[in-house]
């Protein structure tokens, strides 16, 4: 396995309309889109929601390739569901062998749920695709100011997240260092049962560990060199500032997801 | 005369380890450096001149004397910003030192932090990164980009506080070749164009022979202070302490105890050049 072909949580930088878009109207149009998969029922439904999720990848010039890349690490998920839902549908039965059936809508419920969770999380990804991390956070956590209030540390939790991001390629990178590293001591990841697996871990985790601690530390220096000081008195280089094709957007998803709730209903 | 950018003051500096046993790393360290200058600080491992780098923004206090910054004791807490914006600091590693994830956001963190207005933090940004020579990639995510790249924008990153002295912790270390140019080319580019005060902290002979002015540092003392031509003279001290001198002064060194008539401070390969041709028979 090659860990620097995992896509989870990157950025593609563009200037589409997509990545135009104020990240706090596309956290909010995700979960319109969300709802909306969760509304859909039939064909003409589930139809409208793939014609989204294409224009959005056409708007942002994200490959669909890509965007099913990402789906590698939920194939068993997928697989799991599917059959489940083959089975424990009761309808109109297809196949039957000793206690198992295999009916005409599990089938159905069976696609309709593996489309929905493939939808879901190719959403998802286009959103991360599209926004870039820093902006991602800057848009959660001007979302969640108002719990500022309440006392919730909004600010340093926004800014350990997007620390986490910014982290994540770099770790990856140093993980497929050590394993490399380890590899030419001999060390084996791939054979044996999964204790073995899991036991063989062990002499990647610790240096890997060891070289985060001393990089959050010399990260902190560094941040502290560059005046960090909280959240008090901070200002943005990039304000986030509504546009009315934000609102647009966010108005469009919402009669979208309203849309699909009634259609949904009504069968279709 | 002006008020020196930088001035310590019997500057000593002890850890503190558990047994109580407190080995001195900094040993009544005088330095006084001049706005618009170029020092390197040398030293081999262990001689003490990273911690020094880290008393001249107040990452680290003083056990005894003082630093002052622009005139500010370092020790006074009320001033701690002042002092961070007046002195920037570079690392060694790149990669942890980039908060963000896209160059231009990672350049603006340190106005944002200093709570300048946006368009005054837009302007800071883009002509911190023309400074190093990074605009095109402004968009990019820093972790594509090469460690020369990276530990420019690291440079701007410091550069968007707009200091009026930037302190380099040696920061060609982890770079290869191309990288080291790179970088030493963009902090002689800001010290003559721009006319910021650098202290590049370093081991490395060629680039402290691109500075004005020489500090030699050894068990936590200033040993050597004085222009690179000068320092470089003395070929046998310096290799006592550990320390290589560049190539082309070696060189002269070698002709001199050949019984040469040569002069031994040249530092660049052109001078080299010219000081052979002189005692070459035509």
């Amino acid at each position: 396995m090659n860990l620097k072909d995992i896509t989870l949580g990157q950025f593609f930088p563009g200037n589409s309309f997509l990545h135009r878009l104020d990240p706090r109207m596309k956290l909010l149009g995700l979960i319109c889109y969300l709802v909306a998969l969760f509304l859909a029922q039939w064909f003409v439904t589930y139809g409208v929601m793939l014609l989204l999720l294409v224009w959005g990848c056409a708007v942002a010039h994200i490959r669909a390739k890509t965007l099913l890349g990402g789906m590698k690490p939920v194939i068993f998920l997928l697989i799991f569901t599917a059959v489940l839902n083959m089975f424990y549908t009761p309808g109109t039965p297809l196949v039957s062998f000793w206690i198992f059936t295999i009916t005409y809508e599990g089938i159905l419920h069976a696609f309709f749920m593996v489309v929905r969770i493939m939808m879901l999380i190719c959403a998802t990804f286009l959103l991360t695709y599209t926004t870039s991390p820093l902006s991602l956070t800057d848009g959660l956590e001007s979302l969640l100011s108002p719990l500022n209030r309440v006392r919730v540390p909004v600010h340093e939790l926004a800014m350990i997240m997007s620390i986490a991001l910014r982290f994540i390629p770099t770790l990856i990178e140093e993980t497929d260092k050590i394993m490399c590293a380890q590899r030419a001591r001999g060390a084996d990841f791939d054979s044996g049962g999964l204790i073995r697996k899991a036991k063989a871990l062990i002499p990647l985790l610790v240096p890997l560990f060891i070289s985060s601690f001393r990089r959050a530390d010399e990260l902190a220096t560094a941040m502290e060199c560059r005046c960090y000081h909280g959240g008090q008195g901070r200002t943005r280089m990039r304000e986030l500032r509504l546009r009315p094709s934000d609102w647009l957007f966010l108005a469009a998803m919402i009669v979208v997801a309203v849309a699909i709730g009634v259609l949904g209903q009504s069968g279709l | 005369m002006t008020e020196p950018i930088l001035r310590t003051q019997d500057l000593t500096f002890r850890y503190t380890t558990a047994e109580g046993v407190a080995p001195t790393v900094l040993d009544c360290v005088n330095l006084t450096i001049e706005p618009g200058a170029f020092v390197a600080v040398l030293g081999h491992n262990g001689s003490g001149k990273s911690t020094f780098a880290k008393h001249l923004n107040a990452i680290l206090l003083p056990s005894g004397g003082r630093v002052y910054v622009d005139g500010m004791d370092t020790t006074d807490e009320a001033l701690l910003l002042d002092i961070r914006r007046t002195v920037g600091m570079v690392f060694q590693n790149p990669d942890n030192q980039i908060v963000a994830s896209v160059v231009e956001e990672d350049v603006a963190f340190a106005p944002e932090n200093l709570g300048v207005p946006s368009a005054e933090i837009r302007r800071r940004v883009d002509e911190a990164l023309e400074a190093v020579g990074m605009t095109e990639y402004a968009r990019h995510a820093p972790h594509l980009l090469s460690g020369g790249q990276k530990q420019r924008v690291a440079i701007a990153g410091v550069l968007a506080m707009r200091p009026r002295c930037i302190v380099l912790d040696e920061p060609t270390a982890m770079l290869d070749p191309v990288g080291r140019r790179e970088v030493l080319d963009t902090i002689c580019t800001l010290n003559q164009e721009l006319g910021m005060t650098v202290v590049l902290i370093t081991h490395h002979m060629d680039e402290a022979a691109r500075a004005q002015r020489l500090v030699v540092m050894d068990n936590g003392r200033v040993v050597k202070d004085g222009p690179p031509a000068q320092v470089f003279q003395d070929v046998v001290g310096l290799r006592r302490l550990g320390l290589e001198v560049p190539d082309s002064v070696a060189l002269m060194y070698e002709l001199r105890q050949a019984g040469l008539d040569v002069p031994l401070d040249v530092l660049t390969p052109e001078d080299c050049a010219r000081a052979v041709a002189q005692i070459l028979p035509h």
